[in-house]
């Protein structure tokens, strides 16, 4: 077993006795960040690996949220089956959006996918009907069953938190140490090279986006479930700012980045939340600083300095 | 109201949001145009013209048409400066690059924003309009007697609001003229052309720099002064203005200030007759869908021409 893969699993496995170990309130909070993790991994993908800088993951969490939320809201089905509705909604539209999207690059893409992002959003709110807009709604306790276990339950909700994002870690691992994953980088580092080399690079960067998609789907999907609740705001420009903030913090291109992003950016929110009520303000002076001084991230620099292998 | 009337109160409505935007969005255009870059935070520059309007009516004395000539100086200034600052101090440290500006400035979207909200507070506050007379429209009826004209009830319009359409429309024509008469504007679509060539003539092209994305601000800001005392000042305000004049900016073509122009009176229009007989959720779905297929379609934009 090598270095790397024992740094993964250690994580996972750190993770795993911290259910034993933490307070209530921090045991909720991990909880929250493996499955906000989850869509940070998913979003690194595109932007990180593949170079795709997306302003509208938003819409693919939120397909994975009301994709869950409506199937339990409106039919007879299970929670299971409901997620991998979800996931089937964030899949398809991910495809759906990269066939049109992926037709342009750089700041048209950035633009295209915030506008795609926003059509989902308003056609939420045009559906409140369904989905009860801005308000949102509360997914009931009988919904949130898997094998008879109470998906509500503190304990029952970390380790289904801690299993999501340990598997969706190590498919990432998996991914960008394959040939695939070398492809997105190449993608990433000078496209026009890739294609000289043979490469179709738009069905590349097509794969890369329907599984970020996807994964940021099982994130919103998970979300529904765990936290009993679908609103609109998990769909709004600010969630698609959230996961580009939390990766450039974490490292752009790192399997765990976008886990220490997370970690570190919910806890300094969660800080300056206590003090002010302008707490976005942290948000943006972490997104004005990253771009200034460390465009690397945390795991970019320790790659940098320290582990030139890291993947 | 009889149908007629009702289609003429939306234009005229549909006018006054053409005009602010287009003033807006031309802000946006200049930027875009000579420096190459998306400036998200332009629709904080918008809202903080607007909460300037409201401090300084507040601060100055001496009625309403006193302190908005006030407002109409400071803020545009105010909001100038502090753009050309941020360029300095963020966008020409991280070279202009195209994406890593839009990163930073959603970063300066929030802080901006953020600071206004712990400042000035969360509630929206109007500003009292400089004048303010109710004026009457005709509206012409073919009755027996052949076509007369009367004024029917509800089909008005105010003084100030027609200020606002021609303000617009005089602010609009300078800008036109100070960057194809004047010296300056003859450096900056030096810039805009080529910048290599530009600093190779001399040009210190990252002071152009810094006054195009200030002047881009101080449009916008200018546009926040016009409208705040028609709607509130507010601190999001900024967020629905900015994805107006992006649409406006990209239907128009990237860059092409005509353009801008024609497609900010479309825009406006077409969204106050549509918001007035459509939900206006819809109104917003189909634009913004819209915009997105332009740019995939016609990345040109629907005024553009193609890149040399």
């Amino acid at each position: 077993m090598s270095r790397i893969v024992a740094l993964h699993l250690g994580l996972v496995a750190l993770l795993l006795a911290l259910n034993f170990l933490l307070p209530a309130y921090t045991h909720g909070n991990i909880a929250r960040i493996m499955v906000l993790a989850v869509y940070a991994i998913g979003y690194n993908i595109a932007f990180g690996y593949t170079g795709l800088l997306s302003l509208g993951h938003a819409m693919f969490f939120a397909a994975g949220m009301y994709g869950t939320g409506l199937i339990l809201r409106f039919s007879e089905l299970s929670a299971l089956p409901a997620w991998g509705v979800g996931l089937a909604c964030g899949a398809g539209l991910a495809l759906a959006v990269g066939l049109l999207a992926l037709r342009t690059a750089g700041v048209a893409f950035m633009i295209v996918t915030l506008m795609f992002s926003q059509a989902v959003y308003l056609i939420i709110l045009y559906f409140g009907a369904f989905t009860r807009g801005d308000e949102g709604f509360v997914i009931e306790a009988a919904d949130r069953m898997i094998w008879g276990l109470d998906l509500g339950q503190p304990q029952v909700r970390y380790l289904a938190a801690w299993a999501l994002f340990s598997v969706v870690l190590l498919i990432s691992l998996r991914l960008v140490r394959r040939p695939a994953g070398r492809v997105f980088v190449a993608i990433r580092e000078n496209e026009l090279r890739a294609r000289l080399l043979g490469y179709d690079t738009f069905r590349y960067k097509l794969l890369a986006l329907v599984i970020s998609g996807t994964i940021s789907a099982a994130s919103g999907g998970a979300y529904a479930l765990l936290f009993g609740y679908a609103g609109a705001s998990f769909a709004t420009v600010q969630y698609s700012i959230f996961p580009l903030l939390w990766v450039l913090l974490g490292g752009a291109g790192t399997v765990l980045g976008p886990f220490l992003g997370t970690l570190f950016m919910f806890y300094l929110i969660d800080i300056a939340s206590g003090l002010t009520e302008a707490y976005m303000l942290i948000a943006g002076l972490a997104l004005i600083g990253l771009t200034l001084f460390a465009p690397q991230g945390i795991a970019g620099v320790i790659r940098a300095r320290l582990w030139k292998d890291l993947p | 109201m009889e149908f007629g009337p009702y289609l003429m109160l939306a234009m005229l409505e549909g006018a006054v949001l053409a005009a602010v935007l287009a003033l807006m969005a031309s802000g946006l255009s200049l930027t875009f145009g000579v420096m190459r870059v998306v400036n998200v935070a332009h629709g904080e520059f918008y809202m903080l013209g607007a909460v300037i309007a409201w401090f300084v009516a507040h601060l100055v004395g001496g009625g309403a048409a006193l302190s908005f000539v006030a407002a109409a100086i400071i803020a545009p200034l105010a909001v100038g400066v502090l753009a050309a600052a941020a360029d300095i101090t963020i966008l020409k440290r991280i070279d202009y690059d195209p994406e890593r500006t839009i990163v930073a400035t959603i970063g300066l979207l929030y802080v901006i924003q953020q600071v206004t909200l712990m400042t000035y507070g969360p509630d929206a506050r109007p500003v009292e309009p400089p004048f303010n007379s109710r004026i009457a429209l005709p509206w012409i009826e073919w009755g027996e007697g052949g076509p007369s004209l009367y004024f029917p009830w509800g089909l008005s319009t105010t003084s100030y609001k027609l200020f606002v359409i021609g303000a617009a429309a005089v602010l609009i024509l300078a800008i036109r003229l100070f960057m194809t008469r004047s010296r300056a504007g003859l450096i900056m679509r030096a810039t805009q052309l080529d910048s290599d060539m530009a600093t190779a003539f001399g040009i210190p092209v990252e002071r152009v720099y810094a006054a195009v994305f200030g002047l881009g601000a101080a449009l916008a800001a200018l546009a926040g002064v016009l409208i705040v005392p028609i709607q509130q000042a507010h601190y999001l305000m900024g967020g629905d203005a900015l994805l107006l004049s992006f649409i406006v900016v990209i239907i128009g073509g990237l860059g092409s200030m005509a353009g801008t122009i024609v497609a900010a009176v479309l825009i406006g229009m077409s969204d106050g007759i549509i918001s007035v007989f459509f939900s206006p959720t819809l109104a917003k779905i189909i634009a913004t869908l819209l915009v997105a297929l332009v740019l995939v379609f016609r990345p040109q934009g629907l005024f553009g021409t193609r890149d040399r």
